[in-house]
């Protein structure tokens, strides 16, 4: 039995550690911010929890197996704010999402069918520079 | 009661997470919790919008379903970081939406964001602006299957 558990274990280990190394090289190869953010996201959402679950499996039955699950709902709620909060200060900067049909193609010009209004804001002169 | 039974909440949380049971740390603890929501009741004065979630089976049917699609839309992305090719299209549109309660579209919103390969760039009161790793990504959402099972949930 605890031999299954060790098992068990170890593929959740492995396979989360995998998983947080395919974010990094997601985020390496991906072209833009935006979708960089995509390679990070997998990193939390299944990364984190698949460790977390390995880490359950050796500790066993107690009140850490609790904490760790809490550790979890709370990476899991986190995220997608943390992330939002990312993307939004991104676009207050004025970067825009590489926009293609492959993605070889450059940047299309992002907003023909009205963007959101942050757009707008961008037109404002950069502070830096005055 | 709406304070009542959060203290009594944040208290059993506390004692969850702290594991010892000494006078000294259970009355730290208790006046921690009471300054929380000491603090609550201050924030809700310009907030407003304290109100309790009715938990029904149908949100944990949801998060199951959630996590199932979650665990394959990793898949799909992991694949796409690995392919030699980087076979990605990222797009970033408009997306419609008819929920229109705040609760389900915090919901809604935060879904897309957490599922990798979409992301939530911008909420406003009948759409959404999603940005997505590849067309298909879009198309899925455009399809409206998570839209369909949160307007179903009892919130």
């Amino acid at each position: 039995m605890s031999m299954v558990l060790e098992i068990l274990s170890w593929i959740c280990l492995i396979s989360g550690g995998f998983l947080c190394i395919s974010g990094g090289v997601g985020l390496l190869r991906l072209p833009d911010f935006f979708s960089r953010v995509h390679a990070s996201s997998v990193t939390e959402t299944l990364g984190t929890p698949l460790i977390l679950g390995g880490v359950m499996l050796q500790t066993g039955w107690s009140l850490d197996t609790i904490k760790l699950l809490m550790v979890g709902m709370f990476v899991l709620a986190t995220n997608p704010t943390a992330t939002h909060a990312m993307v939004k200060a991104a676009l207050h900067d004025g970067q825009t999402p590489l926009e293609s049909n492959d993605s070889e193609s450059k940047a299309t010009p992002p907003l023909e069918n009205g963007g959101p209004k942050e757009e707008e804001a961008n037109q404002e002169e950069d502070p830096s520079s005055s | 009661m709406y304070y009542l039974v959060l203290t009594v909440a944040l208290y059993l949380f506390w004692v969850l997470l702290s594991g010892h049971y000494t006078a000294l740390l259970l009355g730290l603890g208790a006046a921690s919790v009471l300054l929380v929501v000491w603090f609550l009741r201050r924030m809700d004065r310009v907030d407003g919008e304290a109100s309790f979630t009715r938990i029904s089976p149908g949100l944990f049917g949801y998060f199951g379903w959630l996590m199932m699609a979650v665990v394959k839309a990793n898949i799909d992305v992991v694949k796409r970081i690995w392919a030699p090719n980087l076979p990605i299209s990222p797009t970033w549109t408009r997306l419609e939406t008819e929920i229109n309660t705040p609760l389900k579209k915090t919901l809604y919103a935060n879904s897309i964001t957490l599922t990798p390969g979409t992301l939530t760039t911008n909420a406003r009161r009948d759409h959404l602006w999603v940005h997505c790793l590849t067309q298909d990504n879009a198309k899925e959402l455009r399809a409206g299957e998570m839209e369909g099972r949160i307007r179903k949930l009892n919130l």
